[in-house]
């Protein structure tokens, strides 16, 4: 019983920042048809800006926001640059467009900083007791953060001036375009906003696992099974998704061993594309 | 004040528009006729930027609009209302209203000015507000689509089909709309297949066929002559 308990929080938190992996993703898919291949490569990035950020100022939040700031940039540019010119046309270009940039970005990584991974000192070191473990609060504090980013994110495409834009054009981009709204930035702003989230997430989870030109890979193939599962393009979706697979690998890790648990995620995967493959979590077309 | 002259379009490599020229003077209602896949839709989709001429000119107020990005087109004066309506099915009826009012140079009296007078013309808009777009009948979501165009404050509106699928009753609706939008001074560029309804709300009617103006009259005369109705119509 402790240990499903256990279990229970290990999920929840893991789900949270997949789910803000996984946003991103899905809210670029929405707006923009571009299934981003590179998405791995951007939390990659961010967890390596947090690296520079945090020699730079020290302070681990400052670096978080500044990493954010840093790849939204990037981001930007690469998706007017590489991106832009390719909307519109065959998926197959953006697929291969998103591929070639995430190659590059990896390899950028790797001859900037080397194969040894780098060390992100996580802002708080305490721990609490949760039954027999010792808990570091600081996973608490990043699922919160997690959820907070996502809660904002959510609300302000709900009542934000721009928010209303971005569903918009997320619907019918014509028709979006026919009202005035200008929707090549909004695409350049959304991909923006999710690569930013991607870079959060790198950073808040750089701590655990130590950053490496590599770590987006994992990360990534994991988003793109709860966007699946979640229904492509629905947020909402995306969220639950993240969270009831990362509460199926935790749960599977009670029986077999943590590495086999990962088989969970993609038989959810596959069971999901054969009974329901527009996804779990949308309601049922009329 | 918006002129097509000697339009050619593309869809790819079929030749749709074969020089069509056309103009809309301030406040008039002009009416574009002809069957189906005559290219009427398409010159509506030229205007708006979203089919590029390949050849011509489209000028707007002493704009070149041809080539413009469409949300450009827009935000010089052009409302484009299209044949299926195309309203945002998941947002609610006052955030189809608010995507043409999110604009810069509009400050918050007006935009509930604009609103108010949205609600006045359509009181059903008023009521659903909250509702998203996507329950609404198909009626209710050709004046949602009506008024959606009229928040960017247009001086002409390009209206595609508008009585297409709809009861005949809603078909009376569609016609004092028309109306109103005339009392207001916004010009329209009417594209119908419903002849009775052009003629008596048009002031001009431009007659298209294979992506060509084949004849141009006023209203009032192709109403007295049905000759020429017969003969390109067919009816």
């Amino acid at each position: 019983m402790d240990a499903f308990l256990i279990q229970t929080l290990n999920g929840i938190v893991n789900g949270m920042i997949l789910a803000l992996v996984a946003s991103g993703l899905t809210l670029i898919f929405g707006i923009m048809d571009v299934v981003n291949f590179a998405h791995g490569e951007l939390f990659m990035l961010g967890a390596y800006a947090g690296v520079v950020w945090l020699a730079i100022t020290g302070n681990f939040w400052a670096a978080l926001l500044a990493a954010a700031v840093t790849i939204a940039v990037l981001s930007a540019v690469l998706q007017v640059v590489a991106l832009r010119p390719l909307l519109g046309r065959d998926p197959l270009y953006t697929i291969l467009g998103t591929f070639g940039i995430s190659l590059v970005l990896q390899n950028y990584a790797l001859w900037q900083f080397g194969p040894v991974p780098r060390k992100l000192t996580e802002p708080l070191t305490g721990h609490f007791r949760f039954f027999y473990l010792e808990y570091p609060y600081y996973r608490i504090v990043m699922a919160l953060l997690s959820a907070a980013i996502i809660g904002a994110l959510w609300a302000f495409l709900k009542y934000g001036k721009y928010g209303i834009w971005i569903r918009a054009t997320t619907q019918d981009r014509v028709m979006a375009a026919a009202m005035g709204i200008p929707v090549p930035i909004v695409h350049t702003v959304v991909f923006a906003i999710g690569a930013s989230m991607a870079a959060a997430s790198g950073v808040l989870f750089g701590p655990l696992v130590g950053v490496t030109h590599a770590m987006g890979a994992d990360w990534v193939l994991k988003a793109f099974v709860v966007v699946v599962v979640g229904g492509m393009g629905n947020l909402a979706g995306s969220i639950l998704a993240s969270i009831f697979i990362s509460l199926l690998e935790a749960y599977a890790s009670l029986i077999v061993s943590p590495a086999q648990a990962v088989i969970v995620a993609f038989v959810a995967l596959i069971v999901t594309l054969l009974v329901r493959p527009t996804g779990l979590f949308v309601p049922t077309p009329k | 004040m918006l002129a097509l002259q000697d339009v050619h379009t593309y869809y790819g490599k079929s030749h749709i528009l074969h020089g069509v020229s056309i103009d809309v003077r301030p406040g008039e209602v002009v009416g574009l006729l002809g069957r189906n896949g005559v290219g009427k839709s398409t010159t509506l989709k030229t205007i708006m930027g979203l089919v590029r001429p390949a050849q011509g000119r489209v000028v707007f107020d002493n704009h070149d609009v041809g080539g413009m990005p469409p949300y450009r087109v827009a935000r010089i004066g052009i409302g484009y209302v299209p044949e299926d309506r195309r309203i945002f099915r998941l947002l609610t009826v006052l955030e189809n209203l608010r995507t043409g009012l999110d604009r810069h140079g509009l400050n918050e009296a007006r935009r509930e000015q604009l609103l108010e007078k949205v609600y006045t013309n359509f009181p059903v808009l008023r009521e659903r507000r909250n509702q998203a777009g996507g329950t609404l009948s198909g009626g209710e979501q050709q004046m949602l689509a009506i008024a959606r165009a009229m928040m960017l404050e247009p001086k002409v509106i390009l209206l595609d089909e508008p009585t297409e699928g709809l009861m005949p009753r809603m078909v009376g609706q569609i016609h004092q709309i028309i109306k109103v939008l005339h009392a207001e001074g916004v010009a329209i560029l009417l594209v119908e297949q419903n002849v009775p309804l052009t003629l008596e709300v048009s002031d001009r009617v431009y007659i298209m066929e294979k992506g060509v103006v084949r004849h141009h009259a006023p209203a009032a005369e192709l109403r007295a002559n049905h000759a020429v109705i017969h003969q390109y119509l067919g009816i």
